[in-house]
């Protein structure tokens, strides 16, 4: 499973780093990073929380 | 134990019932979904019709939450630009207004909310609400045929918003809020006046402490009468003075009503019934208080409970901590938690001069709420304390 954002439409709300602070990060600058792009099976229900969650559906889970 | 539904029907095809719809087949039910609409288009997102459709920079199109193909891969029957306009509780039955009768099983309430308006408007070019896609188009065509003047009544998040996306397309904004201070009731007097110095560093003409007595015109909008007696030419106005929860469709069916659809603490209104989203109040048990809740996260959290708990009784009380954003100008506003005027409030990063700072609220020694201007981490980070019914000074002695 591979983390796929779409940085256009993200918009920082953060939503994803209070699901998963460990993969997810709103830094001062107000922009998001990934911490972990690509995390294991274990992470997956936490992860498409993410998905669903965001209020810009700007998250995608890639299967590759 | 009580038998899970076997067809389920969600009234209402918006934020809340998409992802009751959604939720429902994620959760492996296979049985019929039908989610019934009022409105004509397929399930949109509201938050961009204030924003970047109203804005011009989005075509609606943008909007959609999905499209025909995805609904019918998932198996979920639509019904657009149907009303449901009865309920029968006791024969199971929804009344439309086409007229017929249809039969359910589960049902899930999520008929949203409408806009108040002002009365006398009725039939007056130019005065708009904002809620619906099309209310949206309208008000954008207006703004694009570039009026003169534009009035916004009400300084709550949308008017701030309608107000800041106005000023954004170049338009003259007059903002006029009866309270002495905008938002003072649910941020307090000092997070309130940093609102609306927001608008006045915009160069928003924002009166304050004045109601509206009369808003005016011969076919098309041309004046709004002040309390205090002075008058603010208008072409376009925008009135954004709250919602009313949609349950008149609901009087009689046995339901318990009371500003929206009375349910448990897991969103169930009577057996086999749930309800979510703006409709829907429940007493939330992470703050002991019985609330309706307008917000874009809780309609998508709320959707998806209410039709977990259709088909699983053991799913427990709905327990979110209420969170929403609001985008004005350059800044992203955040509100997580449940506070009133009157909480303690505390700055606790950055600088509210500079419009970049998080403040917290406190009330009966535990934290209420987080409001964050430009702070969305640590926003996330105090409603994760508000969550474990943190205590105010611990919340205080936190660093993010």
């Amino acid at each position: 499973m591979r983390i796929v954002v779409d940085f256009d439409l993200c918009e920082s709300n953060a939503v994803c780093m209070q699901i998963a602070p460990d993969i997810f990060e709103v830094r001062d600058d107000d922009f998001l990073y990934i911490l972990n792009e690509t995390p294991g099976e274990a992470d997956r229900s936490r992860v498409e929380e993410c998905v669903q969650r965001c209020p810009k559906q700007a998250i995608s889970i890639a299967e590759d | 134990m009580t038998q899970a539904p076997r067809a389920i029907t969600i009234v209402g095809a918006s934020l809340a019932g998409l992802n009751a719809a959604e939720a429902l087949r994620r959760e492996g039910f296979n049985g019929p979904v039908t989610l019934i609409g009022a409105e004509s288009h397929p399930p949109y997102d509201r938050p961009p019709l204030s924003k970047q459709v109203l804005a011009g920079d989005w075509e609606p199109e943008r909007a959609a939450l999905t499209d025909s193909e995805e609904l019918e891969s998932d198996s979920i029957e639509a019904r657009l630009g149907v009303r449901a306009t009865a309920l029968d509780l006791a024969a199971r039955e929804l009344t439309l207004d086409t007229g017929e009768t249809v039969a359910f099983d589960g049902l899930v309430i999520a008929t949203g909310a409408r806009c108040r308006t002002m009365a006398g408007t009725d039939g007056l070019d130019g005065v708009h609400v904002l809620r619906s896609l099309d209310d949206c188009l309208a008000l954008r065509a207006d703004f694009e045929a570039m009026p003169q003047r534009v009035v916004v009544v009400g300084a709550g998040f949308i008017g701030a918003e309608v107000a800041a996306t106005a000023r954004g397309r170049g338009l003259d904004v007059t903002l006029v809020e009866a309270l002495p201070t905008p938002l003072s009731r649910v941020l307090g007097d000092e997070m309130g006046r940093v609102c609306a110095e927001v608008h006045r560093d915009h160069g928003v003409d924002l009166r304050t402490g004045v109601g509206v007595d009369r808003i005016s015109g011969d076919g098309r909008v041309q004046q709004v009468t002040l309390s205090d007696g002075s008058t603010v030419d208008a072409d376009v106005v925008v009135v954004g003075i709250g919602v009313i929860p949609n349950t008149e469709w609901l009087e009689g069916s046995g339901l318990e009503l009371d500003d929206g659809v009375l349910c448990d603490a897991s969103c169930l209104a009577a057996e086999g019934v749930t309800a979510a989203g703006d409709v829907a109040r429940w007493p939330n048990e992470l703050f002991d208080e019985t609330m309706r809740v307008e917000h874009w996260d809780n309609a998508a959290q709320q959707g998806s409970h209410a039709a977990r708990r259709l088909l699983d009784e053991a799913v427990g009380p709905f327990t979110p901590v209420p969170w929403f954003w609001s985008d004005q100008y350059d800044r992203k506003i955040q509100l997580a938690g449940r506070v009133r005027g009157d909480d303690e409030v505390r700055v606790v990063t950055g600088s509210v001069e500079e419009r970049r700072f998080a403040a917290i609220y406190g009330r009966a020694g535990r934290i209420t709420g987080v409001l964050g201007f430009n702070r969305p981490r640590h926003v996330m980070r105090y409603r994760a304390l508000i969550e474990q019914r943190a205590s105010f000074d611990e919340a205080l002695a936190a660093e993010f």
